[in-house]
This record gives C-alpha cells, sequence and structure tokens, in this order.
C-alpha cells in the first residue's frame, strides 16, 4: 500500500457533514447465518476500534482544555459510528456465540498483525498473544457445545481451528510479567505504532464484552469462565497497551489513533463483501479521514510541527481478513510453552516465579477453563454428533 | 411482507467448506484434549454449586398476615399460602407479558400479506389475557397478597418467556416463526393455568379455583387457534 501521506491528500467528509438518524444507526443488521464470518469479524474489529477511540479521546481531553472541544466534536461523530457498527450484530447471536466470534477476531487479526509487524519483539508479543486468545476460543467453543448444544462452528464457518492452544489456566500472570517494552516513537515504523493502538483497542472491547455478558449466564461453570477469562483480557490490555511508547505526546497519541481508525477503515472497505455494509465502511473511511485531518490542522497549530513527523514512512498492505490457519499451526508448533520473566520471553521451566505464585491461589479453588473442557475434541455438529461405533 | 426462509448461501454447516472441515478434524486429531475427562465434569461441577447457592428469592409476606407466626398464617390462607401466592405471580407475570407478546404479533400481522385478516383473532386472545391478568390480580389480592411484588416464580417466567419475545418483536422474523415462538408460550399457559386451579383447590381456596376455570377454557382455545394458525402458515393440509 501506499504511504498515510497518500491517503491525507483526501480531506475525507467535512466534520458538519457527518450525520445521522437513529434508525439508521440502528438499521437491519448483519446475517448470521448468511453473510461470511469475515463480516462479522470486520464489525466486531471496528466496533473495539470506535469504542477505543472515544476511551482514548476523553482521556485526551481531560489532559488539555484546548482539545477538549474538538474532541467532543468528533467523539459525538465516534459515538454514531460506533452505534451504527456495533448494531451491525444480529441479536439471533446468544452472547456465548458472540464470544465465539470475538475470539476469531482476536486469533485471525493478530495473527495478521503479527505476520505485518517489522518490530520482531512486537510481533513476537503478537504471536504470544494470540496463542492465548486460541485457548480462550477452544475452552468457550466447548462451553457453547456444552451449555446450549450448539457447534461453534456455525459461527466461525472454518476459517479457524477448535483445538487447545496455550491452557488457559496458566496465562494468569503476575502483573510483572505482563507489561512489555514499548516501541521508541523517533525509530518505530508508522505501521508497528498503527498495529499497537488497533490490538489494544481490539483487547479492551473483548475485556469489557465478558464484563458486561458474564453476570448474565446463570450456568456457575459459565460465570466463571467468563470472570476467568476476562481477567487475561486486562492482562492483554496492559500487554498491548504497553507496546505504545509513553513519552508520545498526547497530541502524538491522538494522531497515532485517527492513522490507525482511517487504516482499519480502508482495510475493511477493501475487502468486505456484503455491499451495504462495504459502503458503510467507505463512509466512515471518508469520515475518519476528515477526524484525521483535523486532528493535524490542531497538531499544526498547537504543537507547531508536521504530522509527517509522527505519520511519516509507509504502511504495508491492508490488514488482511482471510484464514490464518497455516501461520496459527506454525506458532502454535513453536512457541505454546513460551513464558514471560517480566518482558522478556522464556521457556516454560524460566517463567517468573510471582506468576507462578499469583497463580497457584487463583486457581485454587478449581478452573473453570478446565472444567468445561475436560476431553473436549471438537465435532462438526457438536460433540453430541460423534457416531460411536 | 413475504419472509418465507428460501434456500440460500447459508455458511454455517460444515458442508459449506468441506476442505476446512477435513482439516479441522485432521487437526483434533493431532492436538486433541488436554485435560482429562468428559462432559460429566461440568455436570459435577453444577452438582456441586446447585448444593453450595442460595435461591433466586422469597415470597412476599401478604400485608395481611404481617407479623403472624407461620402456623397462624397457614391456618388463615390454607395449607401452604406461599407457594399459592408464589404460583399466582408468576400467572399474572406470564399473562401480562402475553398481552405485550400479543401486541408485537398484532404488528408482525399487520406486516404481513397472510396477515391482515388474523388480526381480529389475535386481538381477541390479547383482550383476552387482560382479563385473565385481572384475574390473577383479584386473587392476589384476596389472600392479601400483593399483585404488584415480582415472586420468584413470576421472575423466572420472564427468564424463560425472553427467548419468544425476541422472536416475536424481531423485524426479520416471519408471521409462522412468530407463531411458533407463541405455540411454546401458549403450550405452557395451558398446562400451568391447569396446575394452578389444581394448586389452588387443594390449598383449599377452591373460590379462586372455580373463578379460573373459564380462563382455562379460553387458554385452551388459544392454544387450538394458534396451532391452527400456524399450520395455516406453514401450508400443512387440512388447513
Amino acid at each position: 500500500m501506499h504511504g498515510l501521506s497518500g491517503i491525507l491528500d483526501n480531506q475525507g467528509t467535512p466534520l458538519e457533514k457527518q450525520q445521522f438518524t437513529w434508525k439508521e444507526m440502528a438499521s437491519r443488521p448483519m446475517s448470521k447465518l448468511d453473510d461470511d464470518a469475515f463480516t462479522r469479524v470486520r464489525i466486531i474489529l471496528m466496533n473495539g476500534v470506535e469504542a477505543d477511540a472515544l476511551r482514548v479521546k476523553h482521556m485526551l481531553a481531560r489532559f488539555d482544555k484546548r482539545l477538549q472541544l474538538p474532541l467532543a466534536q468528533i467523539r459525538r461523530v465516534e459515538q454514531h459510528q460506533c452505534t451504527a457498527v456495533n448494531w451491525l450484530l444480529s441479536a439471533d447471536h446468544s452472547p456465548l456465540e458472540t464470544t465465539i466470534a470475538y475470539e476469531q477476531v482476536a486469533i485471525e487479526v493478530t495473527a495478521a498483525v503479527a505476520q505485518n509487524e517489522p518490530d520482531p519483539y512486537q510481533a513476537q508479543t503478537y504471536r504470544f498473544g494470540l496463542l492465548e486468545d486460541f485457548d480462550h476460543l477452544y475452552r468457550y467453543a466447548a462451553m457453547l457445545d456444552r451449555l446450549e448444544g450448539k457447534d461453534a462452528n456455525n459461527i466461525l464457518q472454518g476459517y479457524t481451528d477448535l483445538v487447545p492452544g496455550r491452557k488457559t489456566s496458566e496465562h494468569h500472570r503476575a502483573p510483572e510479567s505482563d507489561l512489555r517494552e514499548n516501541y521508541d516513537k523517533n525509530d518505530a515504523d508508522l505501521i508497528t505504532k498503527i498495529h499497537a493502538a488497533l490490538i489494544t483497542g481490539a483487547e479492551y472491547q473483548t475485556h469489557d464484552y465478558y464484563m458486561n455478558i458474564g453476570p448474565t449466564f446463570t450456568d456457575p461453570v459459565a460465570r466463571m469462565l467468563y470472570a476467568e477469562i476476562a481477567s487475561v483480557e486486562e492482562q492483554h490490555v496492559t500487554q498491548y497497551g504497553s507496546l505504545m511508547d509513553p513519552a508520545e505526546s498526547l497530541m502524538e497519541k491522538w494522531l497515532v489513533h485517527e492513522a490507525m481508525e482511517v487504516y482499519a477503515y480502508a482495510s475493511c472497505a477493501e475487502q468486505e463483501e456484503n455491499p451495504r455494509i462495504k459502503a458503510l465502511w467507505e463512509r466512515f473511511l471518508d469520515y475518519e479521514l476528515g477526524h484525521l485531518n483535523m486532528a493535524c490542522d490542531i497538531f499544526k497549530q498547537i504543537d507547531r510541527r508536521d504530522p509527517a513527523e509522527v505519520l511519516g514512512g509507509t504502511l504495508p498492505s491492508m490488514i488482511q481478513f482471510k484464514s490464518q490457519r497455516d501461520f496459527v499451526r506454525k506458532v502454535l508448533a513453536e512457541e505454546t510453552d513460551l513464558r514471560t520473566s517480566g518482558s522478556a520471553y522464556v521457556p516454560k521451566e524460566q517463567e517468573s516465579p510471582l506468576s507462578l505464585e499469583y497463580r497457584r491461589h487463583i486457581n485454587s479453588e478449581g478452573i473453570a477453563s478446565d472444567i468445561v473442557s475436560a476431553g473436549y475434541d471438537w465435532t462438526p455438529g457438536t460433540e453430541l454428533n460423534r457416531k460411536t461405533p | 411482507m413475504n419472509k418465507a426462509a428460501k434456500l440460500g448461501h447459508n455458511f454455517t454447516g460444515a458442508q459449506m467448506s468441506p476442505e476446512d472441515t477435513r482439516k479441522m478434524v485432521e487437526y483434533v486429531g493431532e492436538r486433541p484434549a488436554d485435560v482429562p475427562g468428559d462432559a460429566s465434569t461440568l455436570a459435577h461441577a453444577r452438582e456441586q454449586m446447585n448444593r453450595e447457592e442460595g435461591d433466586v428469592g422469597s415470597v412476599p409476606i401478604p400485608g395481611s398476615v404481617k407479623g403472624m407466626l407461620k402456623s397462624t398464617f397457614d391456618k388463615i390462607l390454607g395449607n401452604d399460602p406461599e407457594l399459592l401466592i408464589d404460583k399466582l405471580g408468576e400467572r399474572l407475570a406470564f399473562e401480562r407479558t402475553g398481552v405485550r407478546l400479543y401486541e408485537a404479533l398484532i404488528a408482525k400481522a399487520g406486516a404481513c400479506e397472510t396477515g391482515a385478516e388474523l388480526i381480529p383473532t389475535l386481538r381477541q386472545i390479547r383482550d383476552d389475557e387482560e382479563a385473565h391478568m385481572f384475574l390473577l390480580v383479584d386473587a392476589l389480592e384476596s389472600l392479601g397478597a400483593d399483585p404488584t411484588a415480582q415472586t420468584p416464580c413470576a421472575d423466572l417466567a420472564g427468564v424463560v418467556g425472553s427467548g419468544a419475545l425476541k422472536v416475536i418483536t424481531d423485524p426479520r422474523t416471519n408471521l409462522a416463526q412468530a407463531l411458533n415462538a407463541m405455540l411454546t408460550i401458549e403450550l405452557t399457559d395451558n398446562a400451568a393455568w391447569e396446575l394452578l386451579i389444581k394448586l389452588a383447590d387443594d390449598g383449599g381456596h377452591a373460590n379462586i379455583g372455580s373463578s379460573f376455570t373459564h380462563a382455562l377454557t379460553e387458554e385452551q382455545r388459544h392454544l387450538n387457534t394458534i396451532r391452527s394458525l400456524l399450520a395455516r402458515e406453514l401450508g400443512v393440509s387440512g388447513h
């Protein structure tokens, strides 16, 4: 792909023309049955991006009075973009089915990012995290089968494997071993900054989703499973959030976030097959270009610097929304036994004793991810569909 | 509106991607379950939690017997009156939701080519459900109970009905799909009214039981109506 400077030549839709009605925000959802799974992947990813856009902009506004009005104006639009995107998920998805879809997003998008990421340490972090989300998918698939009698592959549509990864019961680490080394804002490629913002936002929404729906389950093991995995997602937010350079200024973080939103919508628009939803991605790409240009103008006024200092460099190809089966299997074969000690990736035997100590207690009264998946081997049509001789 | 389910590109089945399915199944053979056991592990955990957990909540004490001993309360209100109050509360909640379900079904029928002629019938059932609701309010008040309280069984009736509510209010569902959801509601309602009458009689409240017999007859008519409307929508012969 071209550099972002090419994209910046396009001014996008001016903010005052970015309008919505309630009806269009809550319009016809995707089809759970007839749309491709990657349409749902894009919907969930972009909801995560928009939710994070709101979150980040609220934080920025707390630190600089001059930014409060423009951020409030942009947030009004982003709230409605977020609604239009999230309301595309149809109500016939049970919360557990949506959960399966969230994990598919975490696996397929993180795997795509890991292969596109030029910084070896950052790429390693994405591979490390994706093996955990891969395992969450397997445990949730067992829960879906054994609680609702449903096949997770109805959601995954054959794109994503359903086998154990790095065991969820071993994801619970001491905070010291969730922090990672950050990129250096002066040396990092633009895509490195974009990846960190993107995956942090995606994991944040996964965490928030599990925290919201976990207590709506009545099954005691499902409640415990959501508690367990939500905790790991919070660790993932810590992990991915620490990849970003804390030395970046508020304005720099804003620019990176807007660039990430442009990149993500452009990726969606490029690959979407549902024409109605493709039109939405194209419309919102133009909206984000408007936001990015506005942020660049404010950056020039306040910091008196060229936005290219932050957003310079070319971007590799768009996020590849496709099955990353071969890559994920390779990572599973080679890196399942990796653990962490502080910010370093180490063999299993060298894992931080603090993490082992933490885990010993938190796992001591039973582990939902183990309970639900005891002996679980995925079979098309659910494990009940296994024909015994 | 014609939303009859058609043949199309439903992507959910394994046969839509046989090559992917073959790879997935083979991979399960290579990386099988890493925790020993089977689904009974989940069952054991559930069993244990069922033993440990408390209940959903309580039946509110009727205002008329506040401060009385349980034995005096039973003497005044019959055998095990809290059970009857709980189940009356359940029926009341169910009928109240039923009114809303029929209102949603009427809206759907209004949007369907085949639905408009059903509207008077559905409206009649809706009004019957509302009348039943008041019958239950009267019964609860005759026991000194608060008809505005949500009893445990009333609460759970809402949980049970939430699926039917979603299907009937979803603008994407067709009339047959909504009627199918309504059938599960009416089947339950029928059995529940029968049981409630027996419960009232057994508890020494024959007056309440007899006041419900007409409602039961109407509910049986509702069930037959919904059953035949559904058969008609599905084009089942004889309808």
